[in-house]
């Protein structure tokens, strides 16, 4: 998955884990279970609308608040195949990677967009945008190697047995 | 070159002289806490693992507080797994003591310590100098199995304490005022630290609710200089600090903000997000329909005395709903000895047992559409405390008791007029 082409669905500023699964859905057994529901404090009619391999685009602080992992959890589970925003809040981050979500700053192409245009991204080099390019910085090696792996528990499985 | 706080527990808890920022290391983690809302999760993926073992035993400690008691048929469901896995596996549990971070506060963490909880406001720990994270389940998976994780040395925000926080205002004047200032990921990434004159004037409880708060600004944690009154409350504690670290003088901050305790009014953080804070005043008259005092961040016995001091031989408005919450059975026991806990329900409140309660919308006291609730609690996202179209104020103690009596917002100097 070096290059791929998607649909963008656009968010604002500070969505949080709140937004992305409210409390209340947090019981329901399964991440499936609970996706219908992803957004619905902000868009109920959003996570219906959502196809495999669509994008979301959003602003600055994406994923802030809870440590809940169901949140990367359930956008991965929505089919979106990364998540690019003006920056993302650590905890989300960390959650992401380690569900093999691909996040992706960049701080440009969210004011450039519309609703339901397509991207294509270039993995580690840039994206492009109705034939403009915005560059996005490299993951470091060991964040790659998770992503790839479909994420850390899996990273782990792959060595066997978990060691030092 | 000098380190930061931060980066000296970073480099003990790496075993390596010096570290900067950027910098990502392998880390031995000193003590790795988990609660309710997701150690369920983390028990499905540990068996699944090929070769599943802990790393050691002695550094976990699990917590119920998010759904405690039980709900629904769910909830115990989840708890069931989580206490059973406990019990097999000797781990050492807790159900019934309270909000995570107030029991962890109580009886386990200490000075210089690296602490991943599965919770984001385990950055409160850094009220006695220990370097607390949250994380999600996933990475806590692997630092129980392997009893380490990577970590990104964060840059550090410098928070110079002057002054004193006048009469009326309170340590959560003073962070919210701080998140209003840098914004809500005014320090993602980043470690946030404080020290000065300043903060000799604040108690442990208000320490506590500081850190606590920082995960709002988007802080990886939160760090203050540990000093007598620290180093007291482990040895009440019956605990010894590890290492008491300070930044060095050459040490390098990303920014250094010199706030003067004195300038700090009452604040209110209005819907839906946590820097989106006014003066208090600016609040006066807003329609309410409950408020909460408690949480991790406001449900120590120093909060329920300031409300309680201000609701004696008084009534909570008949349209309120007053939710008292102390934060762990130590704090709930010590507002029983005091009379607190009767002057709260002579006053009409309601007094629940220790638990993250409607902070977190699950459990008790959510609120319905459309309505307002007035919160000690952490968060006010959209939806947080129950219906999605419903509304949450965060604010001091004081302001919350204030505004139970009165019906509507108002703040505890405007209460005797």
């Amino acid at each position: 998955m070096d290059q791929f082409t998607g649909k963008i669905w656009v968010l604002g500023d500070d969505i949080d884990t709140d937004i992305i699964i409210p409390t209340e859905y947090l019981a329901l057994k399964t991440v499936q279970d609970m996706a219908p529901y992803a957004f619905s404090p902000l868009r109920p009619e959003l996570a219906g609308q959502i196809k495999e391999g669509d994008i979301i685009v959003a602003g600055k602080n994406f994923g802030c608040g809870s440590s809940r992992e169901q949140a990367p959890e359930i956008i991965k589970a929505l089919g979106i195949q990364c998540v690019i925003a003006k920056s993302f809040a650590r905890i989300f981050f960390r959650n992401a990677i380690n569900n093999g979500l691909l996040l992706i700053e960049n701080d440009k192409l969210r004011d450039a967009v519309s609703e339901g245009d397509e991207i294509t991204i270039t993995i580690n080099e840039a994206i492009m945008h109705h034939g403009n390019q915005y560059p996005i910085t490299s993951l470091p090696q060991n964040l790659v190697d998770i992503i790839n792996a479909g994420g850390l528990v899996k990273a782990m499985q792959r060595l066997n047995h978990v060691s030092d | 070159m000098g380190m930061t706080i931060a980066e000296k527990i970073i480099a003990a808890a790496a075993g390596v002289s010096s570290v900067k920022p950027g910098d990502i290391h392998t880390v031995v983690l000193d003590r790795l806490m988990s609660n309710d809302g997701t150690t369920h999760l983390t028990i499905d993926m540990y068996n699944q693992l090929k070769n599943p073992r802990i790393a050691d035993v002695s550094k976990l400690v699990w917590i119920m507080d998010h759904n405690v008691p039980c709900d629904s048929v769910k909830t115990a469901a989840s708890h069931k797994k989580m206490r059973d896995f406990a019990k097999e596996h000797g781990i050492k549990f807790y159900e019934g003591a309270g909000v995570c971070h107030q029991v962890m506060m109580e009886n386990h963490v200490t000075s210089g310590e690296l602490i991943f909880g599965a919770d984001s406001h385990t950055c409160a720990y850094g009220a006695v100098g220990a370097f607390g994270t949250g994380v999600g389940c996933t990475d806590y998976l692997y630092a129980m199995v392997t009893g380490k994780s990577w970590l990104l040395v964060p840059e550090t925000l410098k928070f110079n304490l002057t002054g004193a926080l006048q009469e009326g205002v309170y340590a959560r004047d003073l962070i919210l005022s701080i998140i209003g200032m840098i914004g809500a990921n005014g320090a993602n990434y980043m470690a946030m630290e404080f020290g000065g004159e300043g903060l000799k004037t604040l108690n442990m409880s208000d320490r506590i609710s500081i850190c606590n708060l920082c995960v709002e600004a988007g802080a990886k944690t939160a760090l203050m200089e540990v000093d007598e009154i620290a180093l007291n409350y482990l040895k009440e504690h019956g605990r010894e600090p590890k290492h008491c670290f300070q930044s060095d003088e050459d040490a390098q901050f990303a920014k250094v903000y010199d706030i003067d305790l004195g300038t700090i009014r009452p604040i209110v953080a209005k819907p839906h997000f946590v820097d989106s804070v006014v003066d208090a005043k600016a609040c006066v008259g807003t329609h309410i329909d409950q408020a909460f005092l408690g949480s991790c961040n406001n449900g120590r016995i120093e909060d329920l005395r300031v409300g309680a001091e201000l609701i004696r031989g008084k009534k909570v408005h008949p349209l309120v709903r007053f939710l008292v919450v102390p934060a762990s059975a130590a704090v709930y026991r010590q507002a029983l000895a005091e009379g607190i806990i009767d002057t709260f329900m002579e006053a009409g409140a309601i007094v629940m047992n220790p638990n993250c309660s409607v902070c977190w919308g699950s459990c008790q006291g959510v609120i319905g559409e459309g309505e307002v609730l007035i919160s000690t609690g952490t968060r006010n996202f959209k939806g947080r405390a129950g219906h999605k179209d419903s509304f949450v104020y965060l604010a001091s103690a004081a302001t919350v008791t204030a505004s139970a009596i009165k019906g509507e917002i108002t703040t505890a100097d405007l209460l005797t007029v």
